[in-house]
This record gives structure tokens, sequence and C-alpha cells, in this order.
């Protein structure tokens, strides 16, 4: 289990009955926080149910699953058939049957073969049968590269969901966040593609875990600035930050805004920040044509044109298929790559 | 000595089941044949009770007269498309009648009968192919999913709703519906695997009619049949004659008992044939033959059964008559209800994408009113 104590566990104990002190910040890391949002469900909700490939006995590949078998039994927490498509599609009929599923599709790019089921049922039947069918089912993809994963491991697929009506779609960039879009997305009633980002999985945040604070369909501001609008997800939120702290230096104020949510995207947040700043750069890992930033750009050109001062720039992949451990630093976004981009952004005394 | 430690060591661990124990009869079981005659090859199954023989004779007739009626309706465009179950009605009736009221129907686009069957009024089981709405029926009232369109995917969610019944103690059985076509895809596999190891409580009903669309079965596998794919996965089969009514309800009803009685899934393989072509929209003169279509209609499973019936004295002149009679108004009942215009809400576009219209999908419902605003008052008469 993880290292943090969830209040109701804290409270819980004889030993601190007189005045129990509300539990403090402490350092955990995203893979535990994801670990106490899922246990801290199970115990909310007897409605949940987590399964999928090596989630029970192993507690998955990354460990965020960790003793949680052990400690809601076999018929909470339970391994499956490797199946990806019969993952899903069981998750809905259970759902359909009165469960809450969160399933893991143990690597992004390894959750293909169920997306028959995502597109055509999960992300449709609510609508199919007038909202009659609800499907609160929640999917963890373990997304993106930056870990030195071979082939097939290191996928940026978020595109191909948030292009799908139907689904949210959300990916946390802090192990705070991880904990408390979790444990919101469990509670939606509409289906969540939920993204986490392999690379920060073990990087930890000083923080308290609740579920309390911005809801699952809005974006933050991670860092205020006056200058440009830094716009990420996922892993590439703190890569965003270091590259607003690199800024300063530059003499740039990088407002740097967490997306969370990719579907639904949150426009008046964006919208507010771009028009307020007149520029602005979308980051992610996965190839730019087609992407992700390409809607991000021009939902925000549409809405804030007039404010502008240059074009809304995008740094992504490369477009193609993701490359070799070796080669994988030259395809992901730097912190040099974004301040490249904030330079190219039409400044005063440009002669561009 | 040695021999026995090897295959020892080869072996992991895990329950077996006996094989023979798995595989489905090398004729399909017939309770009533072709000519009406009671015996056939029973193998264990028996012969339904008289009140219940006579119930899937009249749904017969029902849904072969409904089945007709949609048919037509489809030359005078109040249906976007229907895929017959003419030929298949032993199967759809049959299956239906054995599920009890707490279990759930997971149907396919050719199983329309089979879901009229299960109590859906005629309107809201036209929905779909009407062109009014995907689903017009509400699941949990009858305890039958959405017609499915892509192939096998049903069969998923029929498992995952029997382990969710078993997960949640309560008594429910799950009928996955599909076809000879189906059993090509992965999903089928998954779901009998998924199924076999879980001991969830499904029936799979795979209503064999010789061909997914043009492609015959013989393009389609080159297992013995499709019930002994169920030794695969560990799923007990029985391969039945699927245009004997009484042999489909027999096969289904025990598989439902087995499943009820925590005995796991059963996969049933009904050999039938599918008279009319794949849909209104197909010609079937471009994959087979005439001689084999007559040949099959002189199976006809109403004809069988009520063959039977008369022969037992269960079924006279004048109850056939009651029952022509209930078939007609039933088709005057479906060419009334369905010679109504529709005209579903736009707003409806919106409503249920997901729990809360998100901002995006209210900012598009305003749009879209707008637009139809406009073109309501350049419709208008000049002043």
């Amino acid at each position: 289990m993880s290292a943090v104590t969830s209040p109701q566990e804290t409270t819980g104990s004889g030993r601190q009955a007189l005045s129990p002190p509300a539990p403090g910040p402490a350092p955990v890391t995203m893979a535990a926080a994801l670990n106490q949002a899922l246990a801290d469900s199970l115990a909310a909700d007897e409605r949940v149910v987590v399964f999928g490939e090596d989630v029970g006995t192993l507690g998955g590949v990354f460990r965020v699953t960790d003793g949680l078998a052990a400690r809601f039994g076999d018929e909470r927490v339970f391994d499956t058939p490797l199946a990806e498509s019969g993952i899903v599609g069981t998750a809905i009929g259970m759902a359909m049957n009165g469960l809450v599923p969160v399933v893991e599709m143990q690597f992004d790019a390894f959750a293909y073969p169920a997306f028959e089921q995502v597109t055509s049922h999960l992300a449709k039947l609510r609508n199919r049968t007038r909202g009659r069918l609800a499907l609160p089912v929640v999917i963890r993809v373990p997304f993106g590269g930056g870990i030195g994963g071979v082939e097939h491991h290191s996928d940026s697929s978020e595109a191909y969901y948030t292009h799908t009506p139907g689904l949210r779609v959300v990916a946390p960039g802090t192990p705070g966040d991880a904990y408390r879009l979790l444990r919101q997305a469990i509670r939606c009633p509409d289906p969540v593609i939920f993204f986490e980002p392999k690379r920060r999985y073990w990087s930890k945040e000083t923080t308290v875990l609740t579920a309390d604070g911005p809801p699952i369909d809005r974006a933050v501001v991670r860092r205020p600035g006056r200058d440009v609008t830094l716009i990420a997800y996922g892993g590439m939120v703190a890569t965003a930050l270091e590259a607003a702290g690199a800024a300063v230096e530059e003499g740039w104020d990088v407002e740097v805004i967490d997306l969370r949510s990719l579907s639904p995207f949150d426009d008046q947040t964006l919208a507010e920040s771009v028009c307020r700043t007149g520029r602005a750069v979308i980051v992610h890992e996965a190839a730019g044509f087609g992407g992700y930033g390409a809607e991000v750009a021009a939902r925000l050109t549409e809405q804030c044109f007039h404010y502008l001062e240059a074009p809304i720039l995008r740094v992504t992949g490369f477009d193609i298929p993701y490359p070799p451990p070796h080669l994988e630093r030259f395809h992901l976004p730097s912190t040099d790559r974004i301040l490249d981009a904030i330079a190219r952004l039409q400044w005063e005394g440009d002669n561009a | 000595m040695l021999k026995e430690v090897a295959v020892t060591t080869l072996a992991h661990p895990r329950e077996k089941t006996p094989a023979d124990d798995l595989l489905p009869s090398a004729t399909p079981l017939q309770l009533i044949d072709q000519d009406g005659r009671p015996g056939g090859n029973p193998d264990g199954l028996r012969l339904p009770p008289p009140d219940v023989l006579r119930e899937l004779h009249r749904r017969m007739v029902l849904g072969r007269r409904f089945d007709a009626q949609a048919t037509a309706l489809t030359k005078q465009g109040r249906l976007a498309v229907y895929p017959s179950s003419h030929g298949q009605d032993a199967c759809q009736v049959g299956a239906v009648l054995a599920l009890r009221g707490q279990d759930w129907l997971f149907p396919t686009y050719r199983d329309t009968v089979a879901v009229l069957t299960r109590g859906v009024p005629v309107e809201e089981t036209l929905s779909l192919l009407r062109g009014e709405w995907h689903c017009g029926y509400d699941p949990y009232q009858y305890r039958v999913a959405p017609q499915c369109t892509p192939l096998a995917t049903n069969t998923l969610h029929a498992v995952g709703l029997a382990h969710a019944a078993r997960l949640r103690k309560q008594d429910q059985v799950a009928l996955a519906m599909l076809g000879d076509g189906a059993t090509s895809e992965g999903d089928t596999h998954e779901a009998l695997n998924f199924a076999a190891v879980w001991k969830a409580p499904v029936v799979f009903l795979v209503q064999n009619n010789g061909y997914a669309i043009s492609v015959p079965v013989a393009k389609q596998t080159a297992a013995p049949t499709l019930a002994a794919k169920g030794i695969g996965y560990g799923v007990p089969s029985l391969l039945v004659d699927g245009n004997d009514a009484a042999a489909v309800y027999a096969a289904v009803r025990a598989g439902v008992e087995r499943a009820a009685d925590g005995g796991g899934p059963t996969l049933i393989e009904a050999i039938t044939y599918r008279i009319e072509a794949h849909t209104n929209a197909d010609d079937a003169n471009r994959y087979r033959g005439s001689e084999e279509v007559s040949a099959w209609l002189e199976r006809d499973p109403i004809a069988r059964l009520e063959a039977y019936l008369r022969a037992a004295r269960l079924l006279d002149d004048d109850a056939a008559g009651r029952l022509a009679a209930e078939a007609e108004r039933l088709a005057d009942d479906v060419r009334q209800r369905l010679n109504i215009d529709v005209s579903p809400d736009p707003a409806d576009l919106f409503e249920h994408v997901y729990a809360h219209p998100t901002a995006a999908l209210e900012r598009q419902r305003a749009a879209l009113f707008a637009e139809l605003r406009e073109l309501a008052e350049a419709e208008e008469p000049a002043s």
C-alpha cells in the first residue's frame, strides 16, 4: 500500500481518538496517489470493481493496484484473461448491471483491441438508449513515452478518444491531481478514459490527497504569467513548468495551464488566459498532424483572434511512429523546443 | 516412472473439465422431426409441456406475420431497412420463451422477432429500423439490450452483465444471440473464454443460418461444427435443429438452468436458414440457388410444430383460425403505427451524449436552433 494515509483511516485509529491531527502534506508519488484513489473508491462505494491484466496478485505492472486484491478480495479486484476487448466489453455489461468498473489497459498501445467496444458501445450507449443506459466505466490507460520503453509501450493515443463524442478524457499532471481526478472519474456518470503519464508515475509531490478542488472538467492555472499561455497535460505539465522557469531568464513571464480534461475542453479558462496574454503555445508528446493540439489551436484562434499577437504554436512529437529508446530524446518535446516556440511569438522588436 | 514425472512438470495447475462432457452431439438434436413426428434425436432434451408448445407455435405465427409486414413496410419506405427473421422463427421464439423474467436478452439486428417476443411494443421494437432513434425501448423495462449491429460485440456485454449478477448474488442469466459469421469475430472468442473462466451465467445461441450475408459457413470456419468450438474454452456445447422450436426451447432452457445453478456458460449452435435475403437491400440470387431455398421451405419451423400439435390434438381448425385472426390484427396494428410520420426532436441530438450536455454542446444546440428559425422564417410566404 502507499505511504499516504487517508483521512478516514487516520480517524479510525484508537491511538488518535482524542484529537486526530488533520493529515498534513506528505510527499507522495503519482503511482501511490492513484493507488490511494482506487483504495478509497473501493472503500467508499461497494459497486466499484477493479480489474484487468495483472492487477490482482501482482498489483499491476506499474504497481498502481498494489495491495488492493489482498485488502478488498478477489470479487472486487481481479485478474482477467489477456484480452482488452474482453475487459472493456465485460465492463460495459457489468455497468449495465449496477457495478462501477475501473479497468486497466496495461499500456497505451495495448488498448487498441478494445477500441471497437469503446467507440461503438461505451461512448454511445447512453445516446443510443436516450439516456436510459448510463455506463460509469473508467478505463485507466498508462500513456506516453520517456521511460525507455521498446515499441508499443510509449504511444500517446489521446486524440483517438477525444475525437469520440460521449467519452470524457482526462490526464493528470501531478500526484495530487491524479488522486483527485481518479476519484472524480470513478464518481462520474459518464465513461472516462483516464490517461496516466507513465514518466511521472514516480515523481513526487508534497500534498494532501483530496477529491475536493477543481471539478473533473476544469483546467487549472499551474503558474500565473502575463506574456504567454503555455498549455500542457499529463507528462508535459512538468516539462512546461520547467520551460516557464527557464523563460524568466529570457524575460518572459509564462502562464502554464494544466488542461486536466482533454474532453470536454475548458474553453472558459483557456480563452480567458489566452485573450489576456495574447500568445499561446500548446505542448504534447503525440504527433502534431491531426493531433489534439490542432483542436486547441483552432478553438482558441476562433475565440481569441482579436487578442492574439501571434499565431498559436504547437510543440509536439514528430509525425513518426514512436521511436526506439535510444532515439526518443530527439522526438519528445523539450524545454528548449518550448522556449524556441515562445521566441517565435512575434515579440516587439522582432524583425519578423 | 520417469515418464510420469515429466508429464507432471509440463502440466500447469488448473481445473479440468473432462473433454467428453464438452462436445456436442454428432448430429443436431431434435425433439420434433421435419414432418411433425415426435422423437427425433432428443439425447437428454425433454419435450416441453403442451402449453409451452402451443405458445411456441402462437408466437412463431405472430412473429412470422410481423416479419412479413415489416418487410412490406420497407417497400413503402416506412422502414429504412429490415433484416428478416423468416426461417429463423424457431430460434428466436424458442430461445426467448426459455428465458425467465429476470434474465436478459442480448439480441442482434437479425433478432427483431426475438425482441418482439420478449414483449417490447411494436413501435419501440422498430424504432431503430424506422430510423427514428437507435434504440426505441428501455432496456431495463424488458431486460433486452439494444439490438447490436457490430457483430459479436454484444456477447461480451452479456458475459459482463451475467458476471455482475453473480458478484451481486442475483439469480440472472444472460442470453447472447449471434450468427455463424459472428463466430469468426475476436469478441466471440473472448466472450466464451471470459465466461468459462468466470463461470458466468450465460447462454450463447449461435443461429447458424448458413450465410454471413453472402459468405457460406464453409468459408467461415474449418471447425467440424460451430458448437464444437466450445471445447476449446471449456464450455459445454449443444448442436440442435434450429427449425425445431421445441428443441431450441429445451436446449436454451437447459442452458439457463445450468447457468442459474452455478454451472457456467453453455454454447448452443442451432442449424437454421435465412429464407429472405440479408436485408431488403440485398440480392440473394447472387450467392445461392432457389432449389436450396425451396429445400429449406420444406423444413418450415411453423408447419412442423403445427403438424405435431394437430396430431397431438393440441390445435384444431378453430384455434388455428383464431390465431390467424390475431396475427392479422397484429399486422394491422404494425401498419397503423408505422404509417404515422415520426418527427424526432432535433434537440434530442444533444441531450444524451453525456449525463449533462457540455457547454460546447449547448452552444451547438443553440446554433442549430438559430439555423432552424432562419429556415422557418425564409419559408414563410412574403406578406
